[in-house]
Parts: structure tokens; C-alpha cells; sequence
């Protein structure tokens, strides 16, 4: 078998995410690339958790509508998965508490006898999983020897226990290549605004992003990076703001609501040429919608926040690597045109896992401005051809360095006079046409799938996983405008050079990238749309773009 | 360095006789003296709001962030943070900072962080043209209330007393040299050091002779005390009749919040071997 998918369901506390994981790592041994989703309510304990593993030759980024395994922790698990069942699946169970039929294993019987906490429960019923797909003990022991921090012996012993408990269904075999690291979409963000050079990030906690305030807080530990958690979300754009006046490359990771509070300050970015890069996480929503279920529906407020006309930067990466590059990009370019900067993603993407090549050599390099030299001479807002000034930070021999929300002259000081008002709008104009010209060059749209294809399949963000499959499987072309602001209008016209037909698939209501594409003259035919809060399965993909083309 | 002119070329549009020109004085007296004592203005750092007191960013020659309305205190804070060597002194207004950002003045507080912060309480709303504030009497007939407040103004003193601030303190328009002795203190404080500057609004309210008659210099008093700050802090409450005390009333020695942070502050600077280790991790 080339690819399985599991899913381990149970209640919140019952640690079905780490479980996921382990069983993720399982198939990493075995030389499988996988990719997982997890799915939970916004409670802390109870409720129905799950998560599903998929394992395949090829990098994936999408889950199937059908599992090859479900390990049920819960009743709810057999309960509301049975449309995921198909002839052959085998479901693992807890006997103390789920009726099903398959392989029942004791857990409480279990773990009394080894002296176990509950948790420890999926620590066994991965035990039984691995011998019913025929996996190695060793592989086992080693994915838990380095993925279980802690208590390794007494879950390895509860672990055997569920191995020698099962039997044998089948036989999942080996691939030729080696693991790779298994990150979140979360952590490639965090990891490629490091590789940016990130100094600093501040944060207040709000699903889908606050993983990524845990991972800063967790390498601030060892590395030199500042990481603050303040009183809120205006708190943290201005904080972010204070920090880059002195120097300090900082971003901050929020979601709608987050951003709400954020604007004001956003728009000071600006107007004051303070870069900041926010990651912002979309969830369903209105209001506080479902805070952990998936939304693409924040593109127009991305593309607007803040009072006033600026220029920003949108990128919209839509799996672990793009998010790892397009972070360490957004970052860079922020700071190259003193724009602030959005990373939008969302909680497909930011709580998904993915295994992960880290390309950094593919970066490309986006290298900063010569800082200006020091005196009394110094004009923070210096006109200049591109519209960038060079900078300098505090403190700096013999020079005040003003910066300022109000429109201001080329030394930061307040005017109102109506010359200087419209040079400095034109400054940000052309630094914003600058940015533009540079974004064009760094490959903004993302092509693949069937690329001679006549039918364009036309997405953004964390869709690309399931859309870049479907295009392989169906044969149609996949585009990908990663960076939506400033929009690359003809790297994406030269994209789908030579379509007839256009399918836009995104997880919204309004069809907001359509409405990008008609702004700028692109008016695809068809629309496949999906607003309640989960993201496609591979074959409920294909079947909705069957029925557009039919 | 060498002297600079501490005020800039930007025209001054405050009315005449408004209290920020006493402020502005002050301010660059003491950046002079701090000058003189080896602080160099290019440390210097003025973060302000927005409002009449804001234009000091415009008016005094030295680094500014001249912010948004009430967020002045977290720009302050994250400056200090990127870079303790810097001299950060903030202006606000009190529609500013007890109104707009409240919430920023109490976390300044509770943080500790080493800056200087003078609120410019002229107890009305100047810029937008006379509408009450957190520290308007009760009864005052603002714009907004013609028919006068419905509500008792906060003493911002006693806020900060509750909040954890480690050095509170109190100015007066009315008393320049005072006030330039206390933004001095503020300043040298190794922690946040609150000052609310009693301001007169020469257009929207001018308390001018009612200060007079009421302010008195603190002596005789124990500063470390905090039950007797607390007593000095309510003597008045902002909207009866009473002695107004000015100068500081407490202070207190608590780590900085630069201090606890570069304690605990990660080592590693090669951005590539951090990656590896996460990505080690995770494999």
C-alpha cells in the first residue's frame, strides 16, 4: 500500500493531536511524506477531537474522505466518522467505552496493570495500530524514543502492551527515503521569519495563530529573540512599531478579531514607513464565528485594513514550505520598502502538519538598503527616486531621527502644507510600484498540476494542498497567486496563458479572489465555494469540480 | 556632541499662555542638564500622542516617535525594550492616556519599564475644541456635555498607587521649576515614573488662579511609605475642594522590566543552527 490514511478521534484532554503525531512520525520512519489535519471544538475538555493522518509517496497537503484506519478513543469517533468507512477499514477502539466492530482493547485493563495515567490510553491504542498495519515494534520505539518527552519507558511498556493485544490486518510497507521533518504551518511561519531575520515577535494569544507565539516563546528560550506578550492586540502592533523605529525587525500573529484591534496601528505603519509583518490567521468568522475551524474570508480586510491609502504587502503561502520562504520573504520586503506586511494564512494551513524540505537555497535574496550615514543632515523621510529613505535608528551620532503619524516633511516633522502632502503620497506610491516591480521577479504565482492544460484551476492559501492533488489526478492546470498585494496582474495573466476555462476554488461566501481577479480585468467561469469552516477532502473536491464542468 | 538647539524650526501653534510652553521648557532644561551629566541627546528618545501636548514631538530637536492617540505607552515600552541604553520619555495627554489608552498607562505600571512618563492633564479635550476628560470635575460643561458631567472624575494617582507604579509624582504648569526638578527625578528613577503635570488650558480651561491658590509644594513627607502616598494621593480627588500637594509622593525599588528580560534572554545568534535544532527535533 502506497497510502493510508488514519483517524484518531477522542476528547478534548484525551491528546489526540500528539497522538496524530506520533502516528504522523510513524509512516515519517517509514520513508512516507504525510500530512495532517486536526479538527477540535474551542473547549478545553470534552468535546469530540480528531485529527487525520495521510501518508503518501509524493508530498501531500490534503486529507481524503475515506481512512484506512480509525483508532476510537470515543464513541463519538465511530459515531460521526462511519461516512469515512469503506470495506476495508479497520477500526481500533477503546472496549471500556466504545461499541464498534473491529479490534476492542481494554484500556482502563491496561493501563491499571502497567500503573498508568488515562492519558496514556493513545499511547496504546497506537501500540495495537502499529500491529494491525503491520509496522515494525522498532519503528515504534524509535518514533516514541524521539517524540514522547515524557515518561518514554512506562509508554512504551503501555504501547507494547496494545502491540501484543492486536493482530495483524495488513502490511504497510516501507519507502526508500529518509524522514523528514513534520512541522505545522504555524511553525514554518516562525521559522522562516527567523531565517529573515526576525527580532523580535509580539503577540496577544487568539486561535489560529497563538501556536506561534508558543514555538517563539519556546526558541526565545535558547536563541537571542525577543518575545512579549502584552495586554492586547493594539498593545502588540504598537509595541511592534516601537521596536522597529529602534532597529528591531519585529511581527506579530493574530487573527480577525486580533487585526480589528490592530488597524489604527497598521495604518501608522504607514504612514510613519515603521515596517511591521503581521501574521494574520483567518478563521471562520463573522465576529468570534468558530475560532478553530478554517476561513479564507478575510482577503478584502487584509487588502483594506486601515484608514487611507498605503502601499502593503499581502502574501497568501498555502503549505509548509511556501509559508517558510514566503515568511522569510515578507519579512525582508517589508523592510526593504518600509511597508507593513501581511502573512495571510489560515487555520488550515497554521494547524495543519506537513513534511518539510527546507529550500533555502531557492530563497531568494532580498538584501536590505545601505543604512544612511549619521549628522545633522539626516531626513528620515529623504525623497528619493524609489521612494525608499535610507534609515537609521536611535541612537545615532549627531542625528534626530522623527518619525510620525501625522503627514509629515522629510524630517518627520507635521505639515499641512498641500505641496508636501502630495509629494510624500507620491513617495508611498512609488514605493509601492517599486515593491511591485521587485515582487514580479520572485516568482508571486505558483504553477502546477497538468500545466498545458486548457482549464485553469485558480486558488490561494492552504487550498493549494487539495487543488495541486486534483489538478495532478483530473489533469487540469493549478495557479496560485501567492502574493496578493501588490497584486501581480501579469505574472498571473502569463500563468494561465492559454486557458478556456477557469475554476476559482476558495473557503468563502462573497468569492473574494474572484473579486480580485475581476478588479484587475480576470473573470473566471466558474466558482466552487465552501464557507462552513472545513476544508476540502480530496473526492468532495473532484466531485464539485465534476459538477462545474458538467 | 556637540550642544544642539534643543527646539526645532516647526512653527509653534500653541495658544498663548497655554501650559505646554512651561512643559517644553522644562523638558529641554532638563535634557540640557541631563547633557551636562554625560547623557547624550542622541539617547534621547520623545515618544508623544496625539493632542495639543503631542507637538512637543514636532517642537523639541531631538529623536521622536510621534504616535497615535493613547498609544503612546506601548511604542515607549518597546523602544526601551530594543534598546535599554535610550533615554525614553513619553508625553501624553489625559484624554490620551486615562481615556483612549487606560489600558496601556495601568500595564506600564505593573511592568516596571524604565521610562519617564508625563501626562499633560489639562482636565479638558483642547485639540478637539473643549469636551471633558477622565479628569474633569464633576458638573464640568464640555461641548460634549452642555449640560454638565454626569460623572465623578478618577484621581490617576491613585490608579497608579493601586497598579504598581514605582514612582508617582505630580507637577504643576503653575511651577515650572518644581516640575523641572521632578521630570529630573522621574527621569533618573530606575523604573516607570508617572508624573501627572497639572496643566492650564489657556483656551478650553483655565485654572490658573485656582491652582494658585491651592498648590503647595510635599514636604515632611515619607515618599517610600506607601500607606502615606496613598493618603497624599487622595488629599484631593480631582473634583472637591482641597490642598493640591506636588512633587513626588512615592517611590519604590523594583527590578526593571529590561532587567527581569535580558535575564532571561536566549544566547544563540546563528539563525541557522536554531533552525536546525527545531527542525532536528521535529524529524
Amino acid at each position: 500500500m502506497e497510502e493510508s490514511s488514519i483517524l484518531i478521534g477522542g476528547k478534548a484532554g484525551d491528546g489526540i493531536n500528539s497522538a496524530g503525531m506520533v502516528v504522523a512520525h510513524l509512516f515519517n520512519r517509514m520513508g512516507y511524506r504525510v500530512y495532517m489535519y486536526f479538527d477540535y471544538p474551542s473547549l478545553i475538555k470534552g468535546g469530540h477531537n480528531f485529527a487525520i493522518v495521510r501518508a503518501a509517496r509524493e508530498e501531500i497537503g490534503a486529507h481524503r474522505s475515506q481512512v484506512d484506519f480509525i483508532l476510537a478513543l470515543n464513541q463519538d469517533t465511530v459515531d460521526f466518522h462511519g461516512g469515512m468507512v469503506h470495506s476495508s477499514t479497520v477500526v481500533l477502539y477503546d472496549r471500556s467505552k466504545v461499541r464498534a466492530e473491529g479490534i476492542g482493547i481494554d484500556l482502563p485493563q491496561i493501563l491499571k496493570e502497567e500503573e498508568a495515567p488515562p492519558v496514556m490510553g493513545n499511547s496504546c491504542i497506537i501500540g495495537a495500530f502499529a500491529k494491525a498495519a503491520g509496522i515494525e515494534w522498532k519503528v515504534l520505539e524509535e518514533v516514541f524514543a524521539r517524540q514522547v518527552p515524557k515518561a518514554l519507558s512506562l509508554n512504551l511498556k503501555v504501547a507494547r502492551r496494545g502491540y501484543e493485544t492486536a493482530s495483524e490486518c495488513c502490511r504497510i510497507g516501507t519507502l526508500g527515503s529518509s524522514p523528514v521533518p513534520v512541522i505545522s504551518g504555524n511553525e514554518a511561519i516562525g521559522l522562516g521569519l527567523i531565517h529573515g531575520g526576525l527580532d523580535a515577535y509580539v503577540a496577544y494569544p487568539m486561535t489560529p495563530t497563538s501556536n506561534i507565539l508558543h514555538f517563539m516563546a519556546e526558541v526565545a528560550e535558547t536563541h537571542d529573540l525577543l518575545v512579549f506578550h502584552p495586554e492586547n492586540e493594539i498593545a502588540v502592533i504598537m509595541m511592534a512599531l516601537g521596536l522597529g523605529y529602534a532597529g528591531k525587525k519585529a511581527a506579530v500573529g493574530t487573527s480577525g478579531g486580533g487585526f480589528c484591534l490592530m488597524t489604527e496601528g497598521f495604518s501608522l505603519s504607514g504612514m510613519s514607513e515603521v515596517p511591521v509583518v503581521v501574521v494574520l490567521g483567518q478563521r471562520a468568522g463573522p465576529s468570534t464565528g468558530m475560532p478553530t475551524y478554517t476561513a479564507q474570508s478575510d482577503l478584502h480586510f487584509a487588502l483594506h485594513a486601515g484608514q487611507g491609502e498605503f502601499p502593503r504587502l499581502v502574501v497568501a503561502p498555502g503549505d509548509a514550505e511556501q509559508a517558510y520562504t514566503w515568511s522569510d520573504l515578507a519579512l525582508r520586503l517589508s523592510w526593504k520598502y518600509q511597508v507593513p506586511g501581511v502573512i495571510l494564512c489560515d487555520k488550515t494551513l497554521c494547524e495543519g502538519f506537513y513534511s518539510f524540505s527546507r529550500l533555502d537555497a531557492v530563497i531568494p535574496r532580498i538584501d536590505l538598503p545601505t543604512k544612511a550615514s549619521p549628522g545633522p543632515g539626516y531626513s528620515r523621510y529623504l525623497f528619493s527616486e524609489n521612494g525608499v529613505s535610507p534609515l537609521l535608528f536611535p541612537p545615532s551620532p549627531g542625528t534626530v531621527i522623527k518619525v510620525n503619524g501625522y503627514t509629515h516633511d522629510q524630517a518627520g516633522i507635521t505639515t499641512e502644507n498641500s505641496e508636501i502632502a502630495a509629494l510624500m503620497s507620491e513617495k508611498r506610491q512609488k514605493k509601492g510600484a517599486a515593491l511591485a516591480s521587485e515582487v514580479s521577479s520572485l516568482n508571486p504565482v505558483v504553477v502546477g498540476g497538468d500545466t498545458g492544460s486548457d482549464m485553469a484551476l485558480i486558488c490561494w492559501g492552504s487550498p493549494i494542498g487539495v487543488c495541486r492533488e486534483v489538478a495532478g489526478s483530473m489533469g487540469l492546470r493549478v495557479v496560485q497567486p501567492v502574493v496578493l498585494s501588490p497584486f501581480p496582474k501579469l505574472v498571473l495573466q502569463d500563468a494561465l496563458q492559454g486557458t478556456e476555462r477557469q475554476i476559482v476554488v476558495e473557503e468563502n461566501a462573497e468569492g473574494q479572489l474572484a473579486m480580485l481577479l475581476a478588479r484587475h480585468g480576470i473573470r473566471p467561469h466558474s466558482h466552487i465555494r465552501r464557507y462552513d469552516g472545513r476544508p476540502f477532502a480530496v473526492e468532495e473536491l473532484e466531485a464539485r469540480i465534476r459538477e462545474a464542468l458538467a | 556632541m556637540t550642544a544642539r538647539n534643543l527646539i526645532t524650526g516647526a512653527q509653534n501653534t500653541w495658544c498663548p499662555g497655554c501650559g505646554n510652553f512651561v512643559i517644553q521648557f522644562a523638558l529641554k532644561n532638563t535634557i540640557t542638564a541631563l547633557g551636562n551629566e554625560g547623557v547624550d541627546s542622541d539617547r534621547i528618545v520623545l515618544v508623544s500622542g496625539i493632542g495639543c501636548h503631542a507637538k512637543m514631538a514636532d517642537y523639541l530637536n531631538v529623536n521622536s516617535f510621534y504616535s497615535i492617540h493613547g498609544r503612546t505607552l506601548p511604542v515607549a515600552t518597546a523602544i526601551k525594550m530594543a534598546n535599554p541604553e535610550l533615554v525614553v520619555i513619553v508625553c501624553a495627554g489625559d484624554g490620551d492616556c486615562y481615556a483612549e489608552g487606560l489600558d496601556h498607562l495601568v500595564f506600564a505600571a505593573k511592568r516596571n519599564s524604565d521610562i519617564t512618563l508625563l501626562v499633560h492633564n489639562n482636565r479638558v479635550y483642547g485639540l478637539t475644541t473643549g469636551q471633558y476628560t477622565p479628569t474633569s470635575p464633576l458638573g464640568f460643561r464640555g461641548r460634549s456635555t452642555p449640560s454638565g458631567t454626569v460623572e465623578e472624575p478618577f484621581n490617576p494617582l491613585a490608579i497608579m498607587l493601586a497598579s504598581g507604579a514605582t514612582f508617582v509624582a505630580r507637577g504643576c504648569t503653575r511651577r515650572m521649576d518644581l516640575l523641572q526638578r521632578t521630570i529630573m527625578e522621574g527621569i533618573r528613577h530606575p523604573g516607570f515614573a508617572f508624573i501627572d503635570v497639572l496643566q492650564v488650558c489657556a483656551s478650553y480651561y483655565n485654572l490658573s488662579d485656582y491652582y494658585d491658590s491651592r498648590v503647595y509644594e510635599i514636604s515632611d513627607h515619607d515618599e517610600r511609605d506607601f500607606e502615606a502616598a496613598c493618603r497624599k494621593a487622595r488629599e484631593w480627588d480631582y473634583n472637591a475642594d482641597a490642598p493640591i500637594g506636588l512633587g513626588t509622593i512615592y517611590r519604590a525599588k523594583r527590578p526593571t522590566l529590561e532587567e527581569r528580560l535580558s535575564a532571561i534572554r536566549g544566547t544563540e545568534t546563528d539563525r541557522d543552527t536554531t533552525i536546525r535544532n527545531v527542525l532536528e527535533k521535529r524529524t
